[in-house]
């Protein structure tokens, strides 16, 4: 897969090139925000769990250091292998170490967007590694040799045509055949064969238990299950942040991810790994990858609360039509675009201006992160950084210019009617962002400030 | 240094001074509605057939004329052992794939979710309610609780090498939204509500 570094507009642009498909994305993705919002309104608590999810994740950031070496400590009691790693390119070389270890040049591979960030398909292949996700949407995108679109929804970005399209040209699926419960079963068989077949695999991690050393890893096809029950050893990678103080608290959190993800009341499998089985070896690799940083700026801190449902996806207008892949970054949407700066701002300076900060993100957020506040604040970082477009930069500076001088305000206020009216080509054109499916209203005659002036002039003259 | 030390490190520098407080969660799940008419009502809304019994001989009955038993089918229960094999449990989990039906206990279930939650202490094998064809799991209706909340109280902090709440038969909806039954796990769930 070839690092897209396209910024966020122009990939939008591309996207929007199809009017029904965006037509068709917008309503999909709306639809699933729709069951969210049926789901959570069946729970009358729903405010408070958010409240109290809210209150847990605070409670674990300033906390952090403590709880890591907690869980850390128990899961080495209940017999797991604990890694650290300090950025991706560890954390691959952890993972490559283990597999190469136990001799085998194949793995299953469940969902993890970790995974995704570290880029460890790209470099396990590169080592003679070969990786099947299992997860049906990240398989459907690993055919086609793409990113996930979506952090929930991997395939959201396809229609069942592509599905049926891919599955004829690699697993030999009826040409044409676009019955989605024919293709399902289509990589069921295939997968299952996987499944059966591989020594080591690889699950992400939803919620890791400081007090007792577990992790929770939730999916509805039973993918993580599959791989992990068959395999002679299971690998589980997570960012520090997933992590709970206590048991009891994967009650609130659970209450809360799927009903915010897809409007499910829980997902199909919410497996709770605490120990390996007899004669298993079962690791976990505790990622930082600029997530301590993160926890050191105090405004972009509580982005690490994220739960990873999607929820702030699937109600933004910018991302149902701009599509994931516009975001060049393993989380797209606007929590992907308040987390991506931290890791590299020069190379995702344009994601938080990927948003109209509608507030739409914060209000459905499980944990109750105020993303667009983050995307606004990202915005100036970036500005004062000097990370952002020279073209914006200066049209800022010029409209500064303009806003703080009354008298240049109003030449320049009058100068614009004339120009509009009389020249629209000067303004109306290719150069000008602004124009770009958009129509201007007309202009008025005249400016509130020479209305008001002859307004009072006409008052002052009956008197 | 080594990575554990410097992230630790790193960590400890960069989070906040003071320690905020955990909250309350007595606060939570104090919701009051009929428990097994919620439970049976969000079952069937996430594709699980429900059966109201009162002996493991209806269990039985209801097996033996709703699958097909030529099949293999395995259980955990020894009063089951003349319709399911039960000498499968220390075999290599591999074995188990041909399997049509397992048939197993649930510690309890969840009525807000229809969660069941099962540990390896009654699996027989972690891999059991994944790799068959259909899964039946049996509980007691006294053994319903309302929400997660009460879920985990009853859970408390009993040690398990293996745990899980298993909420209808394995499903999928990556291709274009729609709704399969069935995608790695079990294609059908059946819950016998005993009492």
């Amino acid at each position: 897969m070839k690092e897209n570094t396209i910024d966020h507009s122009t990939a939008a642009a591309t996207f929007n090139k199809d009017v029904e498909r965006v037509n068709w994305h917008d309503e999909t993705l709306w639809f699933v925000r729709s069951k969210r919002d049926k789901s959570a309104h069946a729970i009358p608590e729903w405010e408070t769990l958010r409240e109290t999810a809210s209150n847990i994740k605070n409670n674990v950031l300033s906390n952090m250091h403590h709880y890591l070496q907690e869980f850390e400590a128990k899961a080495k009691e209940n017999g797991i292998i604990v890694h650290w790693a300090a950025d991706g390119d560890e954390h691959n070389k952890i993972v490559h170490s283990i597999i190469a270890k136990h001799g085998v040049t194949q793995m299953v591979k469940s969902k993890s967007m970790l995974t995704e960030e570290c880029h460890l398909n790209e470099y396990l292949a590169d080592n003679g590694i070969e990786v099947i996700d299992s997860d049906l949407g990240e398989f459907i995108v690993q055919l086609r040799k793409e990113p996930p679109s979506h952090i929930v929804l991997p395939a959201i970005h396809l229609k069942k045509e592509d599905v049926s399209d891919t599955f004829h040209e690699h697993l030999g699926t009826e040409k044409g055949n676009n019955n989605p419960q024919y293709l399902t079963e289509a990589a069921r068989k295939e997968l299952r064969d996987t499944f059966l077949t591989r020594k080591v695999a690889l699950t992400g991690v939803n919620f890791a238990v400081a007090e007792t050393g577990e992790f929770v890893v939730c999916t509805n096809e039973g993918n993580a299950d599959m791989g992990a029950h068959l395999a002679d050893v299971h690998i589980a990678c997570m960012g520090f942040e997933k992590l709970v103080p206590e048991r009891k608290h994967l009650g609130v959190f659970l209450r809360l991810l799927a009903r915010s993800a897809t409007g499910q009341p829980i997902t199909t499998f919410s497996s709770h790994f605490k120990k390996p089985r007899e004669g298993q070896e079962m690791h976990i690799v505790i990622v930082d990858n600029g997530r301590s940083t993160q926890l050191g700026r105090e405004e972009f801190r509580n982005s690490l609360k994220c739960i990873r449902c999607g929820a702030c996806m699937n109600t933004c207008p910018v991302y149902r039509r701009s599509g994931g892949h516009s975001y060049h970054n393993a989380v797209a949407g606007p929590i992907g675009s308040i987390l991506a700066p931290n890791l590299d701002m020069k190379k995702n300076a344009d994601l938080p201006f990927a948003s109209t900060l509608c507030g739409s993100c914060t209000n459905v957020c499980p944990v109750k992160i105020d993303i667009h506040d983050q995307l606004y604040k990202w915005r100036q970082v970036l500005v004062k950084e000097g990370y952002t477009p020279t073209s914006k930069t200066v049209a800022m500076k010029g409209m500064s210019a303009v806003l703080a001088n009354p008298s240049v305000f109003k030449i320049a206020g009058k100068a614009g009617r004339f120009v509009i009216k009389n020249m629209p080509f000067m303004v109306n054109n290719s150069m000008n962002a602004w124009y770009n499916q958009r129509e201007m209203p007309t202009p008025p005659q005249e400016s509130f400030r020479e209305w008001y002036a002859k307004r009072q002039k006409e008052s002052k003259d009956k008197k | 240094m080594s990575s554990r030390d410097s992230i630790l490190n790193k960590i400890k520098s960069n989070q906040p001074s003071s320690v905020n407080e955990l909250p309350d969660l007595s606060v939570l799940g104090l919701e009051k509605f009929d428990v097994i008419e919620t439970y049976k009502t969000v079952l069937k809304g996430i594709g699980g057939f429900c059966e109201e019994v009162s002996s493991l001989d209806e269990v039985k009955n209801y097996i033996a004329t709703h699958y097909p038993t030529e099949k293999r089918m395995i259980t955990t229960i020894s009063e089951l052992a003349d319709i399911a094999e039960t000498d499968w449990t220390s075999d290599d989990p591999h074995s188990l794939q041909n399997v049509e039906l397992a048939v197993i206990k649930a510690h309890l279930g969840v009525a807000e979710n229809s969660g069941l939650w099962v540990t390896d202490a009654i699996l027989g094998q972690r891999v059991s309610p994944f790799i068959p064809q259909y899964l039946a799991i049996i509980v007691n209706k006294n053994d319903i609780v309302p929400t997660m909340q009460q879920a985990y109280e009853r859970i408390g902090d009993l040690d398990y090498g293996f745990g899980t709440f298993i909420a209808g038969p394995s499903k999928t909806a990556d291709i274009e939204q729609s709704l399969v039954l069935g995608a790695h796990g079990a294609r059908g769930l059946t819950v016998f509500l005993m009492g």
